[in-house]
């Protein structure tokens, strides 16, 4: 099994590398991996430089980033819930995060759409983050009946916060300016338009942080999925891990979606493709994580010149349309064999 | 001995009558709460005006600032939130009956983002410009998501209230996916949209409810004939079919009324959620299950609560306006998780 796991982990791993430097070999400027990887290790033309270091690089770095975060908190909420559906662009928490970062980026927007300096750097993902948790507080409180948590409910549940947080996000949308809606918009379809390193670095420390977290954890998410009594009986403090792991699967989902925004379906499929090629229990998390950031790359590889190659014209899609148009077959694809299951 | 067998059969009928004359009570009731709200929903706004200047505008309009305020302005709103409220309070209703599902509400599963879908279409190819226009491609965007949602959820062994939500969801981000992608590549399309997308009867003048009426009628008429029948189908369709009901028919009239009512709520306000759950929520706890009584009950409680909805979101809002599905969006939530809370979900 560790066999398994392992080679399939360096197998993603190299393979979202590979898809990265694609990512940054092409564009309207072409250029040869060679040159791409050449720049890399510090030689180059300084025009090759510029392009590859600061305009291709920070976005790449924030997609795969965003990709490890959002598929190791999917990872986690599932673990927990012990369903495939409880991630968090279903439950709830990326409408949440959502809601947050769209406030800001509405009520700090002055019109003219500036986002004053400090606030758009620190505002939205601390407003995301905080949106995120409410969210995750609010489900999490009204879904524990008789100290039982049902996963039918959660995410009943979710859908019905999510709908609220949407509401809202409408609201917001209306009473901004146009320009800061258009931004707002463009960031909730979820998107590494323009990505500079000041997207990238918030998310990058919060994986630096957490994913070593999550990762200490690895034993006691394994006992966790043979049931709360049995983890408890092997020695697993179920209540404390528990709270301790839903704080950093929200706050890796809020990160994230303050970063590149509510990219949709990576912590809900990733995970699950995972655990099935790994053929575990649970999702593994290392696995996971490197799948979660080949597929972010890859879409919005996609998303960026998808239009081109199709020769429809020089448009570029954000990537959360690639994820979402490929993740919700997926959907509903696993509803229909859960519902066979019951 | 002998006296007591008449005494019997008596009983039932004495016991029956009771209930019939609350119930009917208890509709004028409502009908007396909603001529109140419609009421109240032109008498306040920014602007206090007492029950005799809207009489007057009413009656008498000679063209002053309280009478255009209140021909123009309140009463096209409010009469549209009756219209509305009623479509989609009974699409609630019918929906939860037929899916015996207390879940079912048509705003979130789906139905709102294919209307979306269909509107930015419209207006993104330039077909649909303004609110009168965008109904034709938001009818048809809702009723293609109602009834796709609805068959992709029930494959297998029939929709379960995780199974529709969830593919609603699924649906609902396959969709928003096209819109957003729409959107983004045109500032103008955006702005009309956003517009739309935020679900209000602000500003949708008479014309607008013109244009659903049709609609509106047909699906209304279709779940008139459809509430007898759901009675007997809410008995399981091996008694329904042995009382001599056709259920197919049944099943076809309750998605057609259900279709045709919410795709015109959406048409002509943009996304209402939770109004339907609502409205279906509220009937069941006054009338019981009779679909009788239930589904015009839900019909008066889903116009009251639009047009409250729309007059908190004037009241709270001030200059800027709370819009009326953001109102119900926030006060939906809370009740949604209410039902959930009440009952054992499978998944």
């Amino acid at each position: 099994m560790k066999s398994r796991t392992i080679a399939l982990s360096i197998l993603f791993a190299v393979l979202a590398v590979v898809v990265a430097l694609l990512s940054l070999s092409i564009g309207t400027t072409k250029l040869p991996v060679s040159e791409v990887v050449e720049v890399l290790l510090g030689g180059g033309r300084r025009g090759t430089r510029l392009v590859v270091l600061d305009l291709r690089l920070p976005r790449v770095a924030t997609g795969l980033l965003v990709g490890i975060a959002f598929a190791v908190s999917g990872a986690l909420l599932q673990t927990l819930a012990r369903n495939a559906l409880a991630s968090p662009d279903i439950v709830g928490v990326n409408s949440g995060a959502s809601a947050g970062a769209v406030a800001v980026i509405v009520l700090a927007g002055t019109g003219g759409g500036n986002i004053s300096g400090v606030a758009a750097k620190v505002g939205i993902p601390l407003a995301a983050v905080l949106g995120g948790l409410l969210a995750t507080l609010i489900v999490g409180a009204l879904s524990i009946q008789r100290g039982m948590v049902d996963a039918g409910r959660v995410v009943l549940i979710g859908v019905g916060i999510a709908a609220a947080a949407n509401s809202l996000v409408a609201w917001l949308l209306v009473i901004g300016d146009v320009n800061d809606a258009g931004r707002a918009a463009a960031w909730l379809a979820g998107s590494l338009n323009a990505r500079a390193w000041s997207d990238a670095v918030p998310v990058g420390v919060a994986v630096l942080l957490l994913l070593p977290v999550a990762i200490m954890f690895n034993r006691d998410l394994s006992a966790l999925v043979l049931g709360d009594d049995v983890a408890s009986s092997l020695g697993v403090r179920v209540a404390r891990i528990r709270l301790a792991l839903l704080v950093v699967a929200t706050v890796l989902a809020a990160m994230a979606t303050a970063g590149a925004g509510p990219i949709a379906f990576i912590a809900l499929v990733a995970p699950q493709i995972a655990q099935r090629l790994t053929r575990m229990e649970r999702p593994p998390l290392v696995t996971t994580a490197m799948l979660g950031a080949l597929f972010v790359v890859l879409a919005d590889l996609i998303a960026r010149n998808g239009l081109g190659w199709l020769q429809v014209g020089p448009y570029e899609l954000p990537v959360g349309v690639v994820t979402a148009a490929a993740g919700a077959p997926y959907l509903l694809h696993l509803i229909g064999r859960q519902q066979k299951g019951r | 001995m002998s006296s007591a067998v008449p005494t019997r059969p008596a009983l039932p009928p004495v016991r029956a009558a009771r209930p019939a004359v609350r119930r009917t009570a208890a509709l004028l009731a409502l009908v007396a709460v909603l001529v109140l709200a419609f009421a109240a929903s032109l008498a306040l706004g920014s602007r206090w005006l007492g029950p005799g200047a809207v009489w007057h505008a009413l009656v008498s309009s000679d063209g002053s600032d309280a009478d255009v305020i209140v021909r123009d302005l309140r009463l096209p709103r409010t009469v549209v939130a009756v219209l509305i409220g009623l479509c989609l309070g009974i699409a609630g209703a019918l929906m939860q009956g037929h899916t015996r599902n207390a879940l079912a509400e048509p705003g979130i599963f789906g139905v709102s983002s294919g209307a979306a879908f269909a509107v930015v279409l419209g207006l993104q190819l330039g077909v649909a410009d303004s609110v009168s226009s965008t109904v034709w491609f938001a009818l048809a965007g809702a009723l293609v998501a109602t009834f796709g949602v609805q068959r992709l959820a029930s494959r297998g062994s029939g929709a379960t209230p995780v199974g529709l939500a969830l593919t609603g969801a699924a649906v609902a981000a396959l969709l928003g996916a096209l819109t957003s992608s729409i959107v983004l590549l045109d500032a103008d399309t955006l702005d009309a949209y956003r517009f739309w997308a935020v679900g209000s009867v602000a500003g949708r003048g008479l014309d607008v409810a013109g244009q659903v009426l049709p609609f509106a009628l047909v699906g209304l008429a279709l779940a008139a004939i459809n509430a007898r029948d759901l009675d007997l189908l809410t008995l399981g369709d091996d008694v329904a079919a042995g009382l001599g009901l056709s259920i197919r028919r049944a099943r076809l009239v309750g998605l057609g009324a259900i279709g045709l009512l919410t795709a015109a709520g959406v048409a002509a306000c943009g996304p209402i959620g939770f109004l339907g759950l609502l409205a279906g929520h509220v009937a069941r706890r006054m009338f019981g299950a009779r679909n009788v009584w239930l589904i015009p009950a839900a019909g008066l409680i889903g116009a009251t609560a639009l047009i409250l909805a729309d007059l908190v979101g004037r009241l709270v809002g001030g200059a800027g306006e709370v819009q009326a599905g953001v109102v119900l969006g926030i006060v939906g939530a809370p009740l949604f998780v209410i039902v959930v809370r009440r009952r054992a979900v499978a998944l």
